[in-house]
């Protein structure tokens, strides 16, 4: 990993307008719980603010924070100034990860712990798993975006829908997506660790091993196209 | 001292041929990479900084390799044509990032040397969102010299710059150059070339139309038939009288009125025609020359 790249990508995203976007997802989320705690009771409400958590707020935050170091840097070719250095492009690609793992983990992952013990602080425990399982998740996240990020110039729009509709709605009607539901990998880790939380049923050690792989290989791919990376001049 | 080398270099985009072919030696000191906009030089600079990969041919910096060889950039500094984006950082973070990446020794010393050279140092303390074109282009420039490369490549650098940012950057352009560096530089303006480069290489729709000493090309581009608009009391008996002189290749009737001539010789011309009007009786109302855009100039070189 290189500092300077971490760091200008950690400029990147908390320098943009898209740094307080970032802010309010896991806000809202908290006011949400805050809400469900004041009107619903038990587990119900848990379940429905952190399936929410899980399914469109830790996403969104993914999406955000590493379509937020590359996306607009490779859109206007300013990129080049990144590039046209003697740096290992891999390294390049790690760097930016860095950068949208740590703000995927501080506002994405961290909240869901945060919001389960707000919703119910006797079961810490099942806070904490919630917390991993979020962090699991993220960690996947943040990479399929940046590699979606280095792939196409519409990175927001596809990782929306993929967020809807695959991880969302498709996910919640077809129970096979969820062998290949980034969501549910991390819900299955989280339930490994507390079996308060519901399992997703792919199995912790296929939820491991997918989630390190896609992670991996995302990652990877984010070098290889940031190695052809074309300039392109307006002629 | 390095040498840019491309050989039988071709870029095509689908059925779009944007270079077609182009060998070329770039050599220590300045050269002008001429040509009209869309003539296939910033897709020319793309593949000699290792941006853009030739569908034929090759480019080497001294032998080696430029697509994918990111070692490449220890001896290149590339100025793009592209803005800096970075506006949420302020001169001095942007060059110091640069120099950092570079893995310098001493990155602040050398971010601090560089912003001098373009006069830079006041201002750098600012966001590159607050600069103006100009400071923009020095920003540029000094994030490209910062590691103190052997070969500076820079897309219309001249473009949008103020005129006395002007001149100074093509002092500093010729500095580099005096100073035994490979520095390319594209413009479409033949007088901003002309005051900077030695060497010129003409690029015209994709193909290498020209390439030698700056006097060769403006001879190239100045000794060619140039097309003149001449309206007259009586363009009949002018036309007539014209086509009588040598300096003139071709004679014609617009139906709009006036003639259209084509001239070989502008500078006989320019003391026939007053004459020709004179002992005739005739009255010259206008003239105008019809083609003096770069273009015309261009596709005269390549044989248009």
């Amino acid at each position: 990993m290189n500092r300077t790249l971490f760091r200008l990508s950690v400029q990147a995203v908390a320098g943009r307008r898209r740094g307080l976007v970032l802010l309010v997802v896991p806000v809202a989320l908290l006011v949400l719980a805050l809400v469900v705690k004041g009107l619903a009771d038990g587990d119900t409400g848990l379940d429905a603010t952190v399936g929410l958590g899980f399914s469109l707020a830790l996403p969104l935050v993914a999406l955000l924070a590493s379509t937020a170091v590359l996306g607009p840097e490779v859109d206007d070719g300013s990129i080049v100034y990144l590039l046209s250095k003697p740096v290992s492009r891999h390294v390049i690609a790690v760097s930016k990860y860095a950068a949208a793992w740590l703000t995927t983990m501080l506002l994405g992952a961290l909240p869901l712990g945060v919001v389960a013990l707000v919703l119910d602080a006797s079961e810490p425990g099942r806070a904490a798993a919630l917390g991993v399982g979020g962090a699991v998740a993220g960690t996947v996240y943040s990479a399929l975006f940046l590699g979606l990020a280095a792939l196409t110039r519409h990175a927001v729009v596809i990782g929306l829908l993929y967020t809807l509709f695959w991880e969302g709605v498709l996910g919640s009607v077809l129970s096979g997506i969820r062998y290949l539901s980034v969501g549910a990998w991390g819900r299955e880790v989280a339930h490994a660790l507390s079996p308060l939380v519901g399992t997703a049923d792919v199995g912790t050690v296929f939820a491991v091993v997918a989630a390190l792989v896609v992670t991996l290989g995302s990652v990877w791919f984010t070098g290889d196209r940031l190695r052809s990376f074309t300039l392109r001049g307006d002629e | 001292m390095s040498v840019l080398t491309l050989d039988q270099t071709s870029r095509w985009y689908g059925n779009v041929v944007a270079v077609n072919g182009i060998s070329m030696t770039v050599r220590p000191g300045i050269t002008g990479l001429l040509g009209p906009n869309g003539a296939g030089k910033t897709t020319l600079i793309a593949m000699m900084s290792g941006f853009l990969a030739p569908s034929a041919g090759t480019v080497t910096l001294d032998g080696t390799m430029v697509w994918r060889t990111t070692s490449v950039y220890r001896s290149i500094g590339l100025v793009p044509e592209r803005e800096v984006s970075f506006g949420y950082l302020t001169g001095r973070q942007f060059v110091l990032a640069n120099a950092e990446l570079h893995g310098l020794p001493d990155p602040g010393a050398a971010t601090e040397r560089v912003l001098e050279v373009v006069e830079m140092t006041e201002p750098a303390a600012r966001r590159i969102g607050t600069y103006s074109k100009g400071m923009r282009q020095r920003v540029k420039l000094a994030s490209a010299l910062v590691h103190d490369p052997s070969v500076l490549l820079l897309d219309e650098p001249f473009n949008g710059v103020d005129p006395r940012q002007r001149l100074h950057l093509m002092a500093l352009l010729r500095r580099m150059g005096a100073e035994g560096r490979t520095v390319l530089f594209s413009s479409h303006i033949l007088e901003e070339v002309e005051q900077v480069a030695r060497q010129i290489e003409v690029v015209v729709s994709g193909r290498h139309a020209a390439s030698g000493e700056f006097g060769e090309i403006r001879r190239l581009m100045t000794d060619r038939p140039v097309q003149y608009v001449v309206v007259a009391d009586d363009d009949r008996a002018l036309a007539s009288r014209l086509i009588a002189e040598p300096s003139v290749v071709a004679v014609s009737l617009r139906p709009e009125g006036g003639i259209a001539v084509s001239v070989a010789d502008f500078g006989s011309f320019a003391l026939r025609l007053p004459r020709v009007a004179r002992e005739n009786g005739i009255r010259v109302l206008e003239l105008a020359p019809t083609d003096d855009s770069l273009e015309s100039v261009f596709s005269y070189l390549v044989g248009g």
